[in-house]
């Protein structure tokens, strides 16, 4: 019964693109996210070693990770732009 | 002024609410906006959502009590959205109505999935609003001077209100105001505690008195301990594991001290402390507790790189020198534990002193033992990877996708939210070491943190953080309730039980379900009084992740999924995450039991319940491939 989006979405033809650079993205951000949980596990001591500007590799790593996740989605967002703007041309 | 500040902010929270209800007649108004918002402002209105009681309140509240490992939480929340966009956004759009169970059925059009995926919403929401009640009675118990179970009360009808009339339209304005006003303000008060700079002699702005905790010196005299100030008489000693609290008396008043033996001298340094007497009377720091006799706020700086006294003050500093100069080991922290411990029939709660040089403050280790045993380890690796994956499987998140008219608008307002959320937790390593350095903790709760940091600089922002915390409690619990409600109206009484509801029938049964809903979070807010809320939120990301996730990775990424898989994974995960909860050693000592004796030895589920949920949803999918082929 009225089982429809509550926006009418239509085909996507990027789709498949869109979760295939997405997949990478995530991999990719997931290897770092995992490679600060393993410093913290394994070698906690060097989270207190200064980096940069004074500041040790915890705050560095930490703020990086918040840094990088909205470098690659605005990457994610350009990329998914471009093939959809392709696709609505080729129409 | 607070009050009436605070009390305005309620007010056009209502009106706005009330104003988008004469507009809201369809299901697809009430529980999807109509899918026509703008996605700049589902973006913020995401950032409003998502910031919750636990990010506020929360994280604030731990970074001021365990520094680093506080914003530990702000890395794992924000790094969920990074599932949430490249995994889950766009396919959630594409493939849902109203709710999450929608986008998992949409394939199978099963009656188990609607089931358990209902249920699961509605476990995962009423998880998620424990904390934001118990975050809503800590902040209005100060501000109106109430006790914490009527706060939760007031937040509960108030958002039964909102809910019950508008929907999902004022929800979203109202998160778009409330997430964008938490981002500003934050922003002013991190500039501010920047502004003031670090000093040992903390007077937030002069309001009130520094306060010097004493230290007293003491030597055993044939196995007597005496003292040098002849004022104090020792009137008793209670071992507590290594330590030894001492009982002394001045001029007629009993007072507690945290006895240290260090090259051969002894000291006894002056504690805070409340006593609970057997005729329920209570006595805090020796007086009877009064509105005007309570617990001092804790906090300060002991040394600031090596430095004491005037000298020590820096004067404001940049962003970064304020985090390099917290780093460093010459820097000390004030901060404190609790030692409950009895005297006779009096029940005796100490704050004892504990100062925490910067660079153990400043990187792991002081709230989750990243240097301990490997049970601990688990834990926290645990702890990290719920926070990972639960944010794209919490169903209040899951339903602002079909708040937008397209996939790319999907995407957007997530990127869009990434930004604001960012951003805000970033602020919030300032605000929860800014509350500590100018000793604006409450000893007995560390959720009140950023309010009482605010306060520092004055009423008005007191009043104004505090209004947009409440409001953030609201908004959040509002969205919480509109997922359950939409869980029980549509998914279950609509789809699973076939009731043949229209549309006007189908908003009053949500309606109906919300107040139900609302009902319960006002109990659970009450009963789970005290627990950190971000601690609170972390288990209920665990048992989303475990629930929820497995079946939407799944259901996109492998064409063997059944819907006998995806049921029973969402059941494995739902009650595999709260068994292992109910059994932990927080739960334990939550309900007064002894936390080393608890079965399970993790505070968090998540490193055993997502991995079981995944592999029950292969396995079962696996052993259901012909009879779902062939039934096919």
């Amino acid at each position: 019964m009225l089982h429809e989006p509550a926006a009418q979405c239509g085909p996507d033809a990027s789709a498949e693109y869109k979760q295939r650079i997405g997949v990478w993205m995530f991999l990719l951000y997931a290897a770092i996210y995992a490679a600060f949980v393993a410093i913290n596990l394994l070698k906690p001591l060097w989270m207190e070693k200064t980096v940069f500007l004074g500041l040790n590799l915890a705050v560095v790593f930490g703020f990086g990770l918040i840094v990088f996740a909205l470098i690659e989605a605005l990457i994610y967002n350009h990329m998914c732009g471009i093939h959809e703007a392709d696709n609505k041309e080729a129409k | 002024m607070a009050i009436a500040i605070f009390l305005t902010f309620v007010a056009a929270v209502l009106g706005l609410s009330f104003y988008f209800a004469a507009k809201t007649k369809s299901a697809s108004g009430y529980f999807a906006a109509g899918g026509q918002i703008h996605w700049g402002v589902n973006g913020i209105a995401f950032a409003g959502d998502y910031l919750s009681a636990a990010s506020f309140l929360g994280i604030c509240g731990m970074i001021a009590t365990a520094g680093y490992d506080g914003f530990l939480y702000s890395i794992g929340y924000l790094a969920g959205w990074i599932v949430a966009l490249f995994v889950v956004a766009e396919p959630m759009k594409r493939l849902g109505k109203y709710t999450f169970t929608d986008a998992l059925d949409a394939k199978f059009n099963s009656r188990g999935i609607k089931l358990f995926a209902a249920i699961s919403t509605l476990v995962v929401s009423v998880f998620y609003l424990i904390p934001q009640m118990v975050g809503a009675g800590v902040l209005v118990e100060p501000l109106l001077g109430i006790p914490h179970y009527a706060g939760v009360i007031m937040v509960g009808a108030i958002v039964i209100t909102i809910v019950a009339t508008a929907g999902m339209t004022s929800t979203t304005y109202v998160q778009f105001i409330k997430g964008a006003m938490l981002v500003v303000f934050s922003l002013i008060v991190t500039v501010a505690v920047l502004y003031r700079g670090l000093t040992t002699t903390p007077d937030q702005g002069g309001r009130v008195p520094f306060y010097q905790y004493k230290t007293l010196e003491a030597k055993e005299v044939k196995g007597a301990l005496v003292l040098a100030d002849k004022a104090y008489a020792v009137k008793g000693s209670v071992p507590v594991k290594t330590e030894t609290y001492v009982k002394l008396e001045n001029s007629g008043v009993q007072t507690w001290w945290q006895r240290s033996d260090r090259d051969g001298k002894i000291a006894l340094k002056e504690t805070q402390y409340e006593v609970k007497k057997a005729d329920g009377s209570k006595l805090v720091n020796g007086l009877p507790a009064s509105k005007e006799n309570v617990l001092r706020q804790n906090g300060g700086l002991e040394s600031i790189k090596g430095k004491t006294g005037p000298e020590a003050a820096t004067g404001p500093v940049g962003p970064f020198e304020f985090l390099s100069i917290l780093s460093d080991p010459e820097t000390k922290v004030n901060t404190w534990k609790i030692v409950k411990l009895s005297d006779g029939e009096d029940k005796v709660t100490v704050y004892a002193p504990s100062v925490k040089p910067g660079n153990k403050l400043m990187r792991p280790g002081l709230k989750f033992k990243v240097e301990g045993t490997p049970v601990q380890k688990l834990d926290f690796l645990s702890l990290m990877l719920a926070l990972f994956l639960g944010t794209a499987a919490l169903p209040h998140i899951l339903i602002r996708y079909y708040t937008v008219p397209s996939q790319a608008c999907a995407r957007k307002s997530t990127i869009v939210a990434i930004a604001a959320i960012g951003f805000f937790y970033v602020l919030t390593m300032y605000m929860g070491l800014g509350a500590v350095i100018n000793a604006a903790l409450n000893p007995v709760t560390d959720n009140m943190s950023a309010p009482l940091l605010a306060r520092t600089f004055g009423t008005f922002l007191f009043a104004v953080i505090s209004a947009i915390a409440f409001a953030t409690v609201l908004g959040t619990v509002s969205g919480l309730i509109i997922a359950a409600s939409g869980a029980v109206a549509h998914d279950l009484m609509d789809r699973y039980l076939q009731l043949g509801f229209n549309e006007k029938q189908k908003v009053r049964a949500g309606k109906i379900a919300a107040f139900v809903v609302g009902i319960i979070a006002i109990m659970l807010g009450i009963l789970f009084q005290g627990m950190n809320v971000s601690f609170l939120v972390g288990l209920a990301f665990a048992v989303a992740a475990s629930a929820n996730l497995p079946s939407i990775i799944m259901i996109l990424f492998w064409k063997k999924t059944t819907a006998k898989g995806i049921a029973a994974s969402i059941v494995t995960g739902m009650v595999s995450a709260i068994g292992l909860i109910m059994f932990s050693p927080s739960m334990y000592d939550k309900f007064g039991l002894n936390p080393a004796t608890a079965p399970v030895p993790l505070d968090n589920p998540g490193i055993i319940s997502i991995p079981l949920s995944f592999l029950v949803l292969v396995a079962v999918s696996l052993f259901t491939q012909k009879k779902e082929a062939s039934a096919a």
